[in-house]
């Protein structure tokens, strides 16, 4: 099996019971990525990743305005996820809040704070995204009847990192 | 009051730090309280009564060896919190591929425009 930490792959850790750290380093400039992250031709081309085609990517990069992408997924239904620009620091720091647009609101939509460092020509981003601790288990939950019973969990060293 | 123990309960339990050092520890093979105790510098009593709440959502389990009580990792309880990880992780690991693509086009094009603007 792949190990959690091989270079390329996302790192995912859970701070606490309403957060979810997403971290990943890529091998280019900081303003690079930051392009890459808020244009929306740019969008279009990269967050549906392989689990289906981008219909929309919509960016107002201003405090105060809105963004919306949509994605078609492989089995035809459509993905679309929304929400308001609260905090921008170009090529630093970006604070939104996300509305995934399947579900009923319910309390208040999750704040993603996206940081972007560089070091060495190289870029690591951060993004922090605060969810409700019940919409965060539920969704962990869900995934976890999906899952179903399978072979024994013998992955605990995964799960040790994923804590951390 | 007595009830059955949900994968809620067992994200809420492990949400907690101490209770997160806890089974990092216990992710290394079954220890007796008193390792705990040592490993983590806390008082046996606090160590205790994270290892009930880890204990009542199913996370560990625990028995009996002489006078020793044993704690070990239920690595079923905990399942659906890593599948769920692994499934996030994946999803995200996919759209950064896609990224690096993007990523890899415009620093090239940035090189190139570099030199053609001499």
């Amino acid at each position: 099996m792949e190990s959690v930490t091989s270079s390329g792959s996302a790192k995912v850790t859970l701070p606490s019971d309403e957060e979810i750290l997403i971290t990943r380093e890529f091998d280019a400039p900081r303003h690079l990525v930051y392009k890459a992250w808020t244009t929306p031709e740019l969008v279009m081309r990269w967050w549906s990743g392989h689990r289906g085609a981008m219909k929309i990517a919509e960016i107002d990069l201003r405090v105060g305005g809105t963004w919306r992408y949509v994605m078609v997924a492989k089995e035809g239904f459509e993905v679309a996820f929304h929400g308001e620009y609260r905090e921008i620091v170009p090529e630093e720091r970006i604070v939104t809040t996300e509305v995934y647009e399947g579900m009923p609101e319910v309390g208040e939509p999750a704040l993603n704070t996206v940081t972007f460092t560089e070091s060495d020509g190289r870029t690591t981003l951060e993004l922090l995204q605060t969810v409700s601790s019940k919409e965060l288990r539920d969704m962990i939950i869900e995934t976890g009847m999906e899952a179903g019973v399978q072979e024994q969990m013998d992955v605990l060293e995964e799960l040790a990192i994923s804590l951390r | 009051m007595a009830r059955a123990a949900t994968t809620a309960d067992t994200f809420n339990a492990v949400a907690e730090p101490r209770r997160r050092e806890i089974l990092e520890v216990l992710v290394g093979g079954e220890r007796p309280v008193n390792d705990l105790v040592h490993v983590l510098g806390l008082a046996q009593p606090q160590v205790s009564k994270h290892l009930r709440v880890l204990r009542e959502v199913g996370a560990v389990d625990v028995r009996e060896d002489g006078r020793q009580r044993l704690y070990r990792l239920n690595g079923d309880a905990l399942k659906p919190m890593h599948e769920w990880l692994k499934q996030f992780e994946q999803s995200w690991s996919e759209r950064f591929e896609a990224l690096d693509d993007v990523l890899d086009d415009l620093k090239q094009k940035e090189q190139g425009d570099g030199v053609c603007d001499e």
